[in-house]
């Protein structure tokens, strides 16, 4: 915090916590070492608070209130841990298995394992149900793993990428992440940035890199090595973390926190690694 | 933003033509007389508000959104083409896949409560034996003439056939009538003719007493929101006569869709120069500018009488740059929704009027500092809004002296279902249940039960035949006024159908956005249908227990808040899952 900014203090179970003003409640928590388990949130991305899991209850307030997106206000009494709260991070994990292809969201598994989400109470439930869209060589949709946390509309449009090729489309629970009329990518306004595969918290979009060593059992992330290199196609000075397994490079990203990206690249630092080594199909 | 970029599809010239002739009749806002595809690119995205009307022309020229007209309609707003499907894809008017042969007029049957223990699925089987192209609709508010019918023309208006029936009102001639005084009585067609029966004198008052005196009125009144919330009217109207902006809304909430609510739809119909000219008292007093009326978009004769009496009221200089000589502006206009319960909502009315999904928002902040187009806006439902004219003239001790201290005042009621004489009734806030059904020609049958509030309200039994209908007798019970609905049920008719119902309505009208909703509405109707006309076993109603509390607790909006109400209900009375 600088001298200028001026500091907000609420209290988050009984700790006080002074952050400055524009803070979030979950700002807050951070700062309070309360770790909250968020879905749609991303540092990177303005706040759509869409999946509840990040709710915590506010003294004076019926409902409980997403962390995320609500503002500090002087005084606000902030419970992280309470029954309400615990049951309905539980309830919103719960729906999520019931519905969709967690198995590699590790870290929703690890929260739905922490608040003892069962998602197998559920008879017969409906599913995503989505073949896979494989349309071009750089990356997967497999929509079956989405939980429609918008993050990745969000990349497209108006928090990085400004293209929006993409939109959530339909309603209620055939609500699907769609181009117009579903055409592929290939014919879409995608320029094939990959900032929305950065952003997906299920590995709904995923390189096709990772797709095709994942489907001969050999996506190795314990063994990949990353290098942090500046990205050299053009002046820009975008920091790229090459993510290597084999000697190969199997993924480009780069960091939320770094000034010039936030997180996100454009076709060539992304992809353009594919060249280096002489072919396209990874 | 980056050049759109479009798919190859092209409209064809019938399609362009509908779409500019659409936008050129809507734009009030979009300056200079000008044609629009001729303005600059930034200055046509400021356009993005019109993407409903077009779409709408659209789907009347097509018959469904066609890629080409998507492109068209995307091109000439400059909203991304994703986007627009995204918006045309969300509304049940719009059809964003093609199912061949079925491009033809489309018959909307209601399928939900009232029509379905009256016929609703006879007349669906004979209408698709002659070949007909029906969609089984939620309620389509009609519900006191089921079942309920609205065509979709394609290439014509659309019509809902019962409207050529003579309209009787119950009460007619009832002396003590407040709010329905004109209807039926007054030509909904004729400014002279509301002005014979008392129209317009309430905003001459209103600019005589001015804003201090309005907002005085209103507050001590102690008018509260018929549109479900019961917020106070007054403290909405402060709000935004204090809050900082150039410019600042009056919306008209006439998106009525919660199941068994038809009162606002008579009241559009009936004596539409009140709404306009309650409206304009808003504005007056609050400093609005623009006014805005949503209607639901299967609502034909509402929309064509208000736009008749929006027309009438400007050509007599009652709205536009001067309103009636006091030097104030207010500009009005019609929007209409196309087919989505949660547009109501009032930030997803927003959205939607906006040309974006209709997707709630997050609150806060409020409506009255940053609601339509982020600007300061008052919200009110039509209901609320015929209030204000009685408690202008007559002040705010004369509308006190009938009601109770807490609800003062009288209340529409939509009564329907197994009653002798269904419709609308107006009634002083304090008559009992048993009153109110009486005074609808009586049960048919022996009560089972009665649905209060709507499909986001609860159930009670013939149980609660005294109690008072007022906003805290009804809270101190556990159930809700909400829009008014008193829907009866008797011992013939099938509950578990009818909760089955209740719960695929939610399944079907969440926005999809936040989890506890999307999900559970759809989990609680697997649910449901499960149990049938089973006994509910114990883990089941711990799991639907569960299931209450996240919406309730967790969810973005009133939809997801009050999705399980009836349902729960319905078990904790035992109309449905009991253990025999
Ligand atoms: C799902 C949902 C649907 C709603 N539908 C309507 C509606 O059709 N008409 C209405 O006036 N209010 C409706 N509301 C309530 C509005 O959000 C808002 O409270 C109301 O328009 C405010 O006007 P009032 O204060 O005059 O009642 C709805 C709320 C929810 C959550
Ligand atoms: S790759 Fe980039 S342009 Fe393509 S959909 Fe993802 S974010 Fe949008
Ligand atoms: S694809 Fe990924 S980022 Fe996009 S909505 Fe689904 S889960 Fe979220
Ligand atoms: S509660 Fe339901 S309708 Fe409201 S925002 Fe959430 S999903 Fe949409
Ligand atoms: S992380 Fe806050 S609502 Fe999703
Ligand atoms: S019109 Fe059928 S229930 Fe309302």
């Amino acid at each position: 915090m600088t001298s200028t900014e001026v500091a907000v203090t609420i209290s988050v179970d009984g700790n006080d916590v002074a952050v400055p003003e524009g803070s979030t409640i979950l700002d807050a928590c951070t700062a309070a070492g309360v770790e909250t388990p968020t879905i749609c949130y991303g540092p990177n991305l303005t706040p759509v608070n869409a999946c509840r899991v990040c709710v915590v209850e506010l003294e004076g307030s019926r409902t409980l209130v997403p962390s995320c997106s609500r503002p500090v206000e002087e005084g606000m009494v902030v419970s992280t841990d309470s029954d309400r709260v615990n049951h309905s991070r539980k309830m919103v994990l719960e729906f999520l298995g019931s519905g969709v292809d967690l198995s590699e969201a590790d870290e929703l598994n690890e929260w739905s394992a922490k608040y003892g989400a069962q998602p197998d109470r559920y008879e017969n439930p409906e599913r995503m149900n989505e073949e896979i869209k494989i349309q071009d060589d750089l990356y997967v949709r497999d929509y079956d793993k989405c939980v429609l946390c918008y993050k990745c509309v969000s990349a497209c449009g108006d928090d990085a990428q400004h293209t929006y090729a993409i939109s959530m489309s339909g309603r209620g629970f055939g609500a699907r992440i769609a181009t117009e009329f579903d055409v592929t990518l290939p014919d879409s306004a995608c320029v094939y940035c990959g900032n929305c595969v950065a952003v997906c918290p299920t590995n709904a979009l995923q390189f096709k890199t990772e797709f095709d060593l994942r489907q001969v059992a050999n996506w190795r992330p314990e063994d990949q090595t990353v290098t942090t290199t500046v990205c050299s196609y053009c002046g820009v000075g975008c920091n790229l973390e090459l993510h290597t397994q084999d000697e190969r490079i199997v993924k480009v990203t780069s960091p939320d926190d770094h000034s010039v990206t936030w997180g996100n690249l454009c076709i060539k630092g992304r992809f353009g690694w594919q060249y280096v080594h002489g072919d396209t199909d990874g | 933003m980056a050049d759109l970029h479009f798919t190859d599809a092209i409209a064809n010239d019938g399609e362009r033509n509908a779409i500019d002739l659409a936008l050129g009749e809507n734009s009030a806002l979009t300056i200079e007389g000008e044609r629009i595809v001729r303005g600059g690119a930034s200055r046509r995205r400021g356009l993005r508000h019109l993407l409903l009307p077009a779409l709408h022309a659209l789907q009347k020229e097509s018959g469904w959104i066609s890629p080409g007209g998507l492109n068209y309609l995307s091109e000439v707003l400059q909203v991304p083409p994703a986007e627009s499907y995204g918006v045309a894809s969300f509304y049940e008017m719009f059809r964003v896949d093609t199912e061949p042969g079925h491009d033809d007029d489309v018959v909307h049957v209601c399928i939900d409560p009232a029509c379905r223990i009256d016929g609703a699925d006879d007349l669906i089987a004979s209408l698709e034996a002659e070949g007909k192209h029906v969609h089984r609709s939620p309620c389509l508010g009609q519900c006191e003439r089921p079942p309920a019918v609205f065509i979709q023309g394609r290439k014509r208006p659309d019509v809902v056939p019962a409207d050529d029936d003579a309209f009787v009102l119950p009460q007619a001639g009832d002396d003590s009538l407040r709010l329905l005084q004109r209807i039926g009585v007054v030509d909904p067609t004729s400014l002279d003719s509301y002005r014979e029966h008392g129209g317009y004198e309430a905003l001459t008052k209103a600019l005589e007493l001015g804003a201090d005196g309005v907002l005085a009125a209103i507050s001590d009144s102690g008018l509260s929101g018929r549109g479900g919330a019961a917020f106070p009217t007054g403290i909405k109207w402060t709000a935004v006569r204090d809050a900082d902006g150039d410019q600042k809304h009056i919306v008209a909430n006439c998106d009525e869709s919660e199941p068994g609510t038809f009162k606002d739809r008579m009241v559009m119909e009936h004596d539409p120069f009140a709404l306009i000219e309650a409206m304009t008292i808003a504005a007056v007093t609050t400093g609005a500018t623009n006014g805005w009326i949503y209607i639901r978009g299967e609502y034909p004769q509402a929309t064509g009488r208000l736009e008749n009496a929006i027309m009438a009221s400007r050509d007599a200089g009652l709205l536009g740059e001067d309103v009636a000589g006091s030097g104030k502006e207010f500009h009005l206009e019609v929007r209409r929704g196309a087919g989505a319960y949660i547009c109501g909502e009032e930030t997803a009315l927003f959205n939607s009027l906006e040309g974006f999904r209709g997707e709630p928002r997050n609150k806060p902040p409020f409506p009255t500092t940053n609601g339509l187009f982020d600007q300061p806006t008052v919200i009110n439902n039509p209901e609320t809004l015929l209030n204000v004219l009685p408690i202008v003239l007559d002040g705010a001790a004369a509308y006190r002296s009938i009601g109770t201290e807490r609800s003062p005042g009288t209340r529409l009621f939509c009564v329907s279902g197994r009653v002798g004489a269904p419709g609308l009734y107006e009634h002083a806030f304090g008559a009992t249940l048993g009153e109110i059904i009486e005074a609808a020609g009586g049960a048919s049958g022996e009560v089972q039960a009665v649905l209060l509030g709507g499909a986001a309200g609860s159930f009670v039994t013939s149980d609660s035949m005294d109690l008072p209908l007022t906003l805290e007798a009804t809270r101190e019970a556990g159930t809700t006024l909400g829009s008014g609905v008193v829907m009866v049920f008797n011992t013939d008719d099938d509950m578990a159908d009818i909760c089955q119902r209740i719960a695929e309505f939610f399944k079907n009208e969440s926005c999809g956005q936040c989890v506890p909703c999307r999900v559970g509405a759809i989990r609680q109707h697997e649910m449901i249908v499960a149990i049938g006309h089973k006994p509910m076993p114990d883990e089941k109603r711990v799991l639907h227990e569960d299931m209450v509390q996240v919406m309730a607790d967790a969810s973005i909006c009133g939809l997801g808040h009050t999705a399980a109400s009836a349902i729960k209900s319905a078990l904790a009375l035992g109309l449905i899952g009991a253990n025999q």
